[in-house]
């Protein structure tokens, strides 16, 4: 199988539908004639042209309206946000508009829209372009969020986001975009709402999303070298719609968990997964449901501070070894 | 900005020598400026160097080509006036009167750095100096400016608020709204575009829909506005005073648009930076436009200063920059603990609302 970029993978899965539905057109700063400020639109508008491939002036707020409208209108737009920190911008257009135009028409009026770009910090940046707003969409009903960890992910979930009727939003991450994967040639698809065993372990469950995924893999290797723990890590691939039923398999399975999140613990992301398996699997826990998230402070830019402030193997182990 | 656009705009500097503003100028106040100029360039050459080093993270964006823009209009200002921008603002934070050693430090992320390490590139801050940052949300600081400005004109004070944006950030929304509110209110606000040609890598004629200049669309909020040719620290001042005049002595606001380039890419992570505009172009204005040497030609002629005393201006603004370079590299990086420092006022003071309820969520 091709082993390639997590960026190449997004950046197929783009080409591709680009070339399957004349719908599909692709709107954002600097996505057309730079190639993408972080290239993952690299070499589309060479080869789909300016009427498919569409670069804005910087008015996040106008093209994520332009968006929603255009998506009411049929058509398939992929919106990117240079960086998801800036769809704050745009916010009412999201939330107000994409988030509920759908219910308050009485399901009259569809809205078939990505909005996509990195949404992560760690990369010093400071604490205005470093936003995790997965929480903050997840939690509106109306929207959908997926967050892919891998480039067979990220290129099977950005292929169904496009086809979705619904407005998804897609959550990468700039410190993924190199990471290498397998992907295969033929055509294939992730459907929204199904989580992902990315490492089977008996002892305990790790669940996250995103880089969370990742930095949960490393701590798994090292619990099952250094201490003969045997962790499990689930990907939950999508946040809204959530697979449930994998999160509480694993649970009953491993009877632990320690949750990972570079979302701020309030109200984050595994806050939801953590009610839910107080709610659904209480009698199958040998201990309480523990979490891992960003420290909670805006980001900080001091580059080896903000190395910390987000999870790290060595906290995740931390969690695992108080409860195993 | 075509360069046959800036050609057209191109006049002798006397007309502007002759203002009142600079016809007052004595030589060490012409001196100065040159300094200042000189001193934002060395400092982020230095800063450049550090950043090819891998010693700073994240983004960095540089001034250097704009420096008489940022020296020209805040010469203007007195204690009473303010000035924010956005995120390529060295210069201004250094004209304001930061030091270059808290600088340098903050974008080490050093804790002797004017945000302690927090906010780094794009966030300097020194509200004592009448600097309200550093921002790096595309036009965000333009209705800051506003309030700022606002504050101002409710207290009484004859001040102004410089605020400062990019050529890409005039198509915010935030930037509209701002225009109307402070020509409908009277606010003693200046907007200053500084129109580098490009924002990323985008030109103007790609980003705003125009008839002649970006400054023009004040008219649609019955607002008065100027366009500069940035190159010219005489014009930028002759031109700036009025609309701090205007500023504090009828309360009414102004758009700048100050014609200026910016050497480097859009950061120094640009990849892209010579294949949006060509190597000639930026070789163009070094030669023909460099605010810097287009002063010291001016001095020269004037008689105010000759190589001699050019070079040893330099020479301290070079050491300057190197002596920042020393104390940020030596001064030490935050402690993990003051990461959550500075969120909240009552906490850090420990007061009686800091005490009540859970703050912070940290398990
Ligand atoms: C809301 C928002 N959108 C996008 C960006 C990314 N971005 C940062 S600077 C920039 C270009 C701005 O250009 P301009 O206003 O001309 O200022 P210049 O960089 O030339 O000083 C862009 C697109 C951002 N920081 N904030
Ligand atoms: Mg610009």
């Amino acid at each position: 199988m091709p082993v390639i970029t997590y960026r190449q993978a997004l950046n197929a899965a783009l080409a591709e539908e680009l070339a399957r539905d004349e719908n599909v057109v692709i709107i954002g700063e600097e996505v057309a004639e730079y190639n993408g400020a972080y290239k993952i639109t690299e070499g589309l508008w060479k080869k789909f042209g300016s009427r498919r491939v569409v670069d804005t002036p910087i008015s996040e707020g106008g093209f994520l309206g332009l968006g929603v409208g255009a998506a009411m209108m049929g058509l398939r737009p992929v919106m990117e946000l240079m960086f998801w920190s800036f769809a704050y911008v745009g916010f009412d257009q999201i939330v107000n508009n994409a988030g509920c135009i759908r219910y308050m028409s009485g399901g009259l009026i569809n809205l078939p829209l990505v909005i996509r770009g990195p949404a992560n910090g760690g990369t010093n940046v400071g604490a205005t372009h470093s936003h995790t707003p997965e929480n903050f969409l997840g939690n509106t009903p109306g929207l959908k969020v997926v967050s892919p960890a891998t480039p067979y992910d990220a290129k099977g979930l950005m292929k169904t986001a496009i086809r979705d009727n619904d407005p998804v939003c897609v959550m990468e991450n700039t410190l993924l975009y190199g990471d290498l994967g397998e992907v295969p040639e033929e055509e294939y698809t992730i459907p929204l709402g199904v989580a992902d065993v990315k490492r089977e372990g008996k002892d305990i469950s790790l669940i996250g999303h995103g880089r969370a995924v990742i930095t949960a893999l490393r701590a798994a290797e090292r619990l099952a070298e250094e201490f003969d723990i045997s962790a499990e890590v689930v990907d939950l691939r999508s946040i809204r719609p959530l697979d449930e039923e994998t999160i509480l398999a694993s649970v009953r399975k491993t009877h632990r968990a320690v949750l990972v999140d570079e979302n701020k613990p309030f109200c984050g992301v595994s806050a939801q997964i953590a009610t839910m398996i107080q709610e659904y699997a209480f009698d199958d826990l040998d201990a309480p449901v523990t979490r891992v998230c960003a420290l909670d402070a805006p980001a900080i830019y001091s580059p080896p501070l903000e190395e910390h402030q987000l999870p790290t193997a060595d906290r995740i182990i931390e969690k695992v070894l108080a409860v195993c | 900005m075509t360069t046959a656009q800036l050609e057209k705009t191109e006049h002798s500097v006397d007309d502007f020598a002759k203002a009142p503003v600079n016809a007052s100028l004595t030589s060490k106040q012409k001196l100065g400026f040159l300094r200042d100029m000189l001193r934002i360039r060395r400092f982020e050459q230095a800063s450049l160097k550090l950043y090819q080093q891998g010693k700073m993270g994240g983004f960095l964006h540089l001034y250097i080509g704009q420096e008489s823009v940022a020296v020209g209009t805040c010469s203007l200002l007195t204690p009473d006036d303010h000035c924010i921008t956005a995120y390529r603002e060295h210069g201004h934070a250094i004209v304001m009167g930061m030091t270059m050693d808290e600088c340098m430090a903050e974008l080490l992320g050093k804790s002797t750095g004017c945000s302690k390490g927090k906010g780094g590139s794009m966030h300097f801050f020194a509200p004592d100096k009448n600097f309200w940052g550093g921002h790096g949300i595309v036009a965000g600081q333009t209705p800051i400016g506003l309030g700022i400005a606002f504050a101002l004109k409710y207290r009484e004070i004859k001040g102004c608020c410089l605020t400062f944006l990019g050529d890409g950030a005039v198509n915010q929304g935030v930037f509209h709204e701002s225009l109307n509110i402070a020509a409908l209110w009277g606010v003693p606000v200046v907007f200053i575009v500084e129109n580098n040609g490009y924002s990323m890598g985008t030109s103007l004629a790609r980003s705003s829909s125009i008839r002649s200049c970006l400054a023009e669309r004040a008219n649609a909020y019955a607002m008065d506005w100027d366009i500069v040719n940035g190159e010219n620290l005489y014009e930028v001042r002759a031109k700036s005073v009025e609309a701090i005049t205007r500023a504090r002595e009828e309360s009414k606001p102004t758009l700048l648009e100050i014609n200026t380039y910016r050497y480097y890419g859009h950061s120094v992570a640009d990849a892209n930076t010579k294949k949006y505009r060509k190597a000639e172009e930026i070789e163009f204005y070094k030669q023909n436009h460099d605010p810097i040497r287009l002063w010291e030609k001016q001095l020269k002629a004037e008689g105010v200063a000759d190589d001699e005393k050019i070079a040893a201006i330099d020479h301290e603004a070079r050491q300057e920059a190197a002596r920042s370079v020393q104390f940020a590299e030596e001064s030490p990086f935050p402690e993990l603990q003051e990461i959550f420092d500075d969120v909240y006022y009552e906490v850090d003071q420990g007061t009686e609302a800091g005490h009540t309820g859970r703050h912070f969520f940290n398990d």
